[in-house]
């Protein structure tokens, strides 16, 4: 692909597929216009030149494919009289392609479909990644995801899922769908399950989506909260793998190599949702991975605050890691069994965890219990499915364990 | 878009036969016929008796087997359905949490096959 078509592909794709997937009702349909005009670019432009308005020169190619499409195809037959109506109305009443996109993205996002495929649908057609991408990042082969994309887009034609953006009454439960879709896309980049410890692509991704959105969806308070969480947490990539590429954890990491820009970021799009004055489960998140933002050391975090902060998301959105997190800060706060004894009433739930053995593992050596300690190590080596996890919780052992209080 | 409602719940979840709480929930199957009637969504739609009535028919090799009881052991059966006619899967959705035993049933929504668009 010549460089100014590459360049127009990674800004208008998703608009390009959105706006024709509103045009022609078919997701389908809209993917292949989409790819056909793209490729024509890719000819013409190193020719013709560039195109003034380039996204109305791709929307112009896509839907003059469509119709010949619609002509020749069976399946369209019966329909190609609406699909040519739809398409030669000059101006179509409908809002922005902007609302087209928002469309698209609650429709990839729609409750009626299960996660991992909102996640893949959003991949597929609102970020435009390739189905061998996203294969990885779920760790099936690629053939395996192409069948799971076919599935679900099965189920939207077939049931009919509807591609709007939902009536006020029912907005926030599907908002909070779709950011949920973002946060996992991020997670899954920022600790990725895929031996690669780090996915920025996805990362990269989960961040321009969730800007995305505050730009279509400004009153939206949790929107800007999210954006603000993923900032901040992604301007520690620079620093949680270390020379050989092992991980580096929180406490360990180098201040300085945290992204300044991501962090400034970060801080602007927090203000954003602190505005609102509706403080949301991403916004507190938000103002937590502030609170590490904003410290000089790890030693110096204000660890009673980030304390109150999982209290108060605790009862937003109780869950068992929340404790776990609120466990920790208790302990950095205030030392002593103060931590250790939040653990026990999540230990059973958290049992596979490793995260809890090894915060446990930590607390009961920094109080000097050595021997519970070890075995509580041991334990989060056991339940961690990742080797370089297992590497660094080795490392962190063998530290704790030698320490002057061991 | 047309939509089956399936509903289903367990035998011994919800009102008893007989009691009050069970006459009270058959005003409220009428008031949600009714409201179906006047949305102008309604298609079709009736009450299944219990499963123990349910008799399942198979022809395997030619040879017919019956058996007494419902196709498949579950712990919730089908105990009627709703054909309603809205625009899309959002509206169907919202229709079905509204039937009076959703609280202790559940609702399976299936889109019914357009057959018209193989008859050229």
């Amino acid at each position: 692909m010549p460089a100014d078509v590459a360049e127009v592909f990674g800004t208008q794709w998703p608009r390009l597929v959105a706006t024709l997937r509103a045009d022609l009702g078919d997701l389908d349909l809209a993917e292949d216009a989409a790819q056909h005009a793209f490729a024509m670019a890719t000819e013409r432009w190193p020719v013709d030149g560039t195109p003034d308005s380039p996204g109305a020169w791709l929307v112009t190619v896509a839907r003059r494919w469509a119709i010949d499409q619609a002509r020749r195809d069976l399946r369209w037959a019966r329909r190609v009289d609406d699909v040519r109506a739809a398409l030669e109305l000059p101006q179509r009443e409908r809002g922005a392609i902007t609302d087209d996109l928002l469309a698209m993205i609650f429709g990839c996002c729609h409750r009626a479909l299960d996660e991992p495929a909102r996640v893949a649908l959003t991949l597929r057609y609102v970020v435009g990644l390739p189905t061998a991408d996203i294969a990885r990042s779920f760790l099936v082969a690629e053939a395996t995801m192409a069948k799971r994309l076919v599935r679900a887009k099965k189920k939207i034609a077939a049931a009919k899922i509807p591609f709007e953006v939902p009536e006020r009454e029912h907005l926030a439960d599907s908002l909070h769908d779709v950011l949920k879709v973002v946060y996992v896309v991020f997670t899954q980049g920022h600790a990725s399950p895929t031996g690669e410890l780090i996915r920025g692509d996805l990362c990269d991704e989960a961040r321009w989506l969730a800007g995305t959105l505050c730009d279509l969806m400004p009153d939206e308070p949790e929107t800007w909260g999210l954006a603000a969480l993923l900032a901040f947490t992604d301007a520690r990539r620079p620093a949680r793998l270390d020379a050989d590429g092992e991980i580096v954890l929180l406490s360990d990491q180098d201040r300085s190599l945290w992204s300044a820009d991501a962090l400034d970021e970060g801080r602007r799009l927090f203000q954003r949702a602190l505005r609102s004055r509706r403080v949301g489960p991403y916004a507190l998140q938000a103002a937590i991975a502030a609170a590490h933002a904003e410290a000089p050391t790890f030693e110096d975090t204000d660890w009673a605050t980030i304390r109150r902060l999982y209290a108060v998301l605790g009862t937003l959105e109780p869950s068992p890691v929340v404790t776990l997190n609120e466990a920790v800060a208790a302990f950095l706060a205030e030392g002593g069994d103060a931590g250790l004894e939040m653990l026990e009433p999540v230990a059973s739930d958290l049992e596979q965890y490793h995260y809890f053995h090894l915060a446990r593992a930590d607390m009961l050596a920094q109080t000097g219990r050595a021997d519970a300690a070890r075995e509580a190590f041991d334990r989060a080596l056991e339940t961690c499915d990742s080797e370089a996890e297992r590497r660094a919780i080795r490392r962190v052992a063998a530290e704790r364990l030698a320490g002057p209080s061991a | 878009m047309q939509y089956m409602l399936l509903l289903t719940s367990a035998p011994d979840a919800g009102p008893q036969p007989g009691s009050p709480e069970e006459a009270a929930e058959m005003g409220e199957w009428f008031a949600y016929d009714d409201m179906l009637k006047e949305a102008g969504v309604y298609v079709g739609g009736e009450a299944l008796q219990p499963v123990d009535t349910a008799t399942t028919v198979r022809v395997r090799d030619g040879g017919t087997v019956v058996t007494d009881g419902p196709f498949a052991e579950t712990k919730e059966y089908l105990g009627g359905y709703y054909v309603i006619d809205v625009d899309d899967l959002d509206a169907a959705i919202s229709y079905a949490e509204k039937v009076p035993n959703i609280g202790y049933g559940s609702v399976e929504i299936r889109a019914i096959f357009d057959v018209t668009a193989f008859a050229g």
